[in-house]
């Protein structure tokens, strides 16, 4: 258990005075996600350690360095756990990168993301001034919501140095079901499904079948079992889903794997379902396509949705495309937090 | 009608009702003192103030063409919902235009398969909640407010209500929005799914008091209504006992639909108003729990057991809706029922970590004492976020400022404890001195940064939200460093 604080706070200073570029980084796990960048590696190795932690209260605060799994062992000895399920890639990752990638696993839509878990954070700004938002408590609107902006930001607005979180209680039970349906199958009886209040915590679709999971109550879970049928399936899936590990995943060879971001409930036939894997209920669409298709994001775009080119080797495309207004204004928020543009710039958009 | 003096918006426009028409014809342009009546205040009637003009546009295309005219001719601009807001967020000013929401009130689409709906700012809270109630879904956040405020200002609020404890607040059922920023451009936030591109702007947005942008339409997500209800009653014969129960309910492991608590006085208007229902005790707490039938049971029953070893004398369990519904009509009415006690209350919304819920109580009563004011207690207690009612006479005078004077030692108090001075009023023009005591320089530079990033001129709502560096110097560094108050010593006023 460290702090570094002072330390990494002067590291920031000296980067902003000379106008080094840095990232900002925990162990570097996800730095496959957005543009590559030429910068400064600053990890926050060592920093690490619970400032504070009250089950009761279901508030961790934890210093951004700390290794994820250590968090999480910590937690379910208390019987809690980090709702937004953050995936784990090799080799590891800590809890700032978890809210820096804002990256949350199969139970989003229900549990929700790791910005709505977020409550308060400790951040070193792009002038080197430490600086704190939010709280430890649940409710909190005095101020603008600098919190919660800061989840996914790719370490392009400052370099987290401690984060207060939500944590819930574990489900008193868990149960993964599948079933064989083709994909608007699948869609049509999560439409029905997922309108009534089932305690589902996990929907997914691929190569022909359906996964359900659902985690609650003993009471809940065994009601909806009885309603909704399907077989018994080992809940290894979910974790397999969230980390990437499935074979689908694994069957990507040279290919760009796509996120799409749509409604649950757009329609799957512009898929190619062979490369297609539906997690989040539909809202969430991972795509296997050549490195020089834009296909993916123009049907993102016609769905409602928007796409990230979320694995590339060699990362020769832009990984996000915005434009017009909104680009505008990321540029000015980042410049708000980054006057001098040292943190990962252009990782996220040109100008950010 | 005697004749006024312009206010200093028209002395010095003149010609902007004329260019406002031409930009936006179907605006409705109010010029006149007498039409301006009900925009002089909102919530926080003790503040009130003329409007230097009031346009209400008629669709989302007027209020950009409207923001554009402003930010050429340098017009502030105040937006405003239905003006229930408790802070002072929508309170006028004599230089600035008034822009109401009010006619942008459609529901544009309830979408029950992907569970979402897409309204017009101007739509107030209640009325979705009863169009989507027929597809058997529900919007979770909702305020004690929600027959007449908007969701556009809960929006700007990020505000919260019973259900928010599991069921999130504004921000975590908001969607997307599309806001018309000051130099009239729109952006849209958030996607058509659960997420957007680039940065994640919509929590920035959501609880920004109108000084980012204009919410002209907004998607949100809906829930499926739970199959089954339970209320628990608790009654307690000591304040920290109360407290402490909170607490333990959360630490079994258990996430309430909604978890309340009054206090004697609360209990007393209540009874005042409504006539007796609720036990006589120090401290009532009231506990939803819902899921399938097997469940809500199961766990009202867990509720009630630890109600039981935390000393509470009076237990009951609502099991029908009737039933649920009796629990609950006191708590509804308890805002309201405070005007028989007290010409005047003042609500306070500070929030605290949950297990010093007990001693904050405790301290707020010794302060209230001390200013020779009573205090009742009804508040989000499973959230920590309480409301403490001062109540006074606005008639006796150095009253108003007596009850101003102990709602800033009150939140004191809860940032003291780790907490914050609003969970879900805002700080709009109430609450800038208090947010110089939570937050240092550093902060409030950042602040005022991001918001030139969206309104580089500062002309929307300005003077809301954000206090000035120069005033928190004048108030002489009060700053609250986690926890610790300078000079803990000094009597402060
Ligand atoms: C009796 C009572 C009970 C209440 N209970 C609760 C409660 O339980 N929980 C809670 O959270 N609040 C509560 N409130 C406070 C209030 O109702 C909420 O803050 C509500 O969200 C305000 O909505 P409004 O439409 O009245 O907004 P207004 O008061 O009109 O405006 C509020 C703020 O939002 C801005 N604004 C309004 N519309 C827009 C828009 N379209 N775009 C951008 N900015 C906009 C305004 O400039 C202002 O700063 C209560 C108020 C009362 C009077």
């Amino acid at each position: 258990m460290g702090d570094r604080t002072r330390e990494l706070a002067e590291q920031v200073q000296e980067a902003a005075r000379t106008r080094t570029p840095i990232a900002p980084l925990g162990t570097g796990s996800k730095g496959f996600l957005g543009n590559p960048c030429r910068a400064r590696p600053l990890a926050t190795t060592g920093h690490t350690g619970v400032v504070d932690y009250q089950p009761a209260e279901l508030v961790v605060s934890v210093r951004s360095g700390t290794p994820l799994p250590e968090l999480v062992r910590l937690l379910a000895r208390e019987g809690q756990a980090l709702p937004f399920d953050p995936p784990a890639f090799p080799p590891g990752g800590t809890v700032g990168g978890a809210v820096g990638a804002g990256l949350a696993g199969p139970g989003r839509p229900w549990q929700g993301a790791v910005r709505d878990h977020v409550l308060g954070l400790t951040l070193v700004d792009g002038k080197g001034s430490v600086l704190h938002f939010g709280g430890r408590v649940m409710k909190n609107v005095a101020g603008f919501d600098v919190s919660r902006l800061l989840c996914g930001s790719l370490g392009t607005l400052g370099l987290i140095l401690e984060v207060s979180l939500r944590v819930t209680p574990l489900p008193e039970t868990t149960c993964s079901r599948v079933f064989t349906l083709d994909a608007e199958a699948a869609q049509s009886c999560l439409a029905r499904w997922l309108r009534r209040p089932f305690p589902v915590t996990g929907a997914a679709w691929e190569g022909g079948r359906l996964h359900l999971r659902l985690a609650g109550t003993e009471a809940a879970v065994r009601a909806a079992v009885r309603r909704l049928g399907g077989e018994q399936e080992h809940p290894a899936f979910w974790t397999a889903l969230r980390d990437q590990t499935l074979a689908f995943f694994r069957r990507r060879d040279r290919r760009v794997l796509w996120r799409l971001s749509v409604p649950p409930n757009a329609p799957v036939r512009g898929h190619d379902l062979e490369a297609t894997l539906l997690d989040w209920g539909g809202a969430q669409r991972w795509v296997l396509a050549a490195p020089d298709d834009p296909g993916p994001e123009r049907l993102a775009q016609t769905l409602g949705g928007y796409a990230v080119r979320f694995r590339q080797e060699p990362p020769a495309r832009p990984w996000q495309v915005l434009s017009g207004t909104l680009l505008w204004l990321n540029q000015q928020v980042k410049r708000s937090f980054d006057p001098a543009g040292i943190f990962n710039p252009g990782r996220l958009h040109p100008g950010c | 009608m005697p004749v006024r003096e312009p206010t200093p918006l028209l002395a010095r426009h003149p010609d902007l009702p004329r260019r406002l028409a031409a930009v936006a014809p179907g605006a409705k342009l109010l010029t006149r003192p007498a039409e301006w009546a009900p925009y002089a205040c909102d919530g926080l009637t003790a503040r009130r103030r003329r409007p230097g003009m009031v346009a209400v546009p008629a669709d989302a295309g007027e209020v950009a063409a409207i923001l554009r005219l402003c930010h050429a001719l340098e017009v502030p601009v105040v937006p405003r919902g239905a003006g229930t807001g408790l802070s002072g967020g929508a309170l006028p000013r004599e230089d600035a235009l008034v822009l109401s929401l009010a006619r942008l009130d459609r529901i544009l689409e309830i979408d029950p398969e992907a569970r979402t709906a897409t309204v017009e700012p101007g739509v107030r809270n209640l009325e979705l909640g009863e169009a989507v109630a027929p597809f058997g879904l529900f919007y979770a956040p909702d305020p004690s407010s929600q027959v007449a405020c908007t969701l556009g200002g809960n929006v700007a609020e990020n505000a919260g209500g019973v259900h928010c404890l599991k069921y999130g607040l504004t921000v975590h059922n908001l969607l997307a929005v599309d806001l018309v920023l000051m130099n009239g451009e729109t952006v849209r936030l958030g996607g058509g799914g659960l997420d957007g591109p680039g940065l994640d702007l919509l929590p920035v947005v959501c609880g920004s008091e109108g000084l980012l942008g204009v919410v002209t339409r907004l998607r949100v997500r809906l829930l499926p209504r739970p199959e089954s209800v339970r209320v628990v009653l608790a009654a307690f014969d000591a304040l920290r006992r109360a407290g402490d129960a909170v607490a333990a309910v959360l630490r079994a492991g258990i996430l309430p639909a909604g978890l309340e608590m009054m206090d004697r006085l609360a209990l007393r208007a209540v009874a005042a108003y409504l006539g007796p229902g609720y036990p006589e005790c120090e401290a009532l707490l009231l506990c939803e729990l819902d899921g399938c039938a097997e469940e809500a049971e199961a766990l009202a029953q867990r509720v009630a057991r630890c109600f039981a070893e935390g000393g509470a004398v009076e237990i009951q369990v609502a099991r029908t809706p009737e039933a649920c519904r009796r629990l609950w009509a006191g708590r509804k009415a308890a805002f309201p029922a405070m005007g028989r006690l007290a010409p005047d209350y003042y609500v306070m919304d500070g929030t605290l970590p949950r297990h010093r819920l007990g001693e904050v109580l405790e301290t707020i009563a010794a302060l209230a004492r001390e200013h020779g004011l009573a205090v009742a207690n009804v508040f989000h207690a499973g959230d920590g976020n309480l409301h403490p009612l001062i109540l006074y006479d606005a008639g006796v005078p150095q009253q108003r400022e007596a009850a101003e004077a102990l709602g800033r030692r009150i939140l004191e108090a809860c940032v003291a404890a780790g907490g914050t001075i609003t969970g879900e009023h805002g700080v709009g023009v109430e609450k800038l001195d208090a947010m110089c005591i939570q937050f240092g320089r550093g902060e409030l530079e950042r602040f005022h940064a991001l918001r030139r990033a969206f309104d580089g001129k500062g002309l929307l709502n300005p003077g809301k939200a954000i206090p000035t560096l120069h005033r928190c110097a004048e108030l002489g560094g009060m700053h609250v460093q986690r926890g610790r108050l300078p000079h803990p010593e000094l009597e402060r006023f």
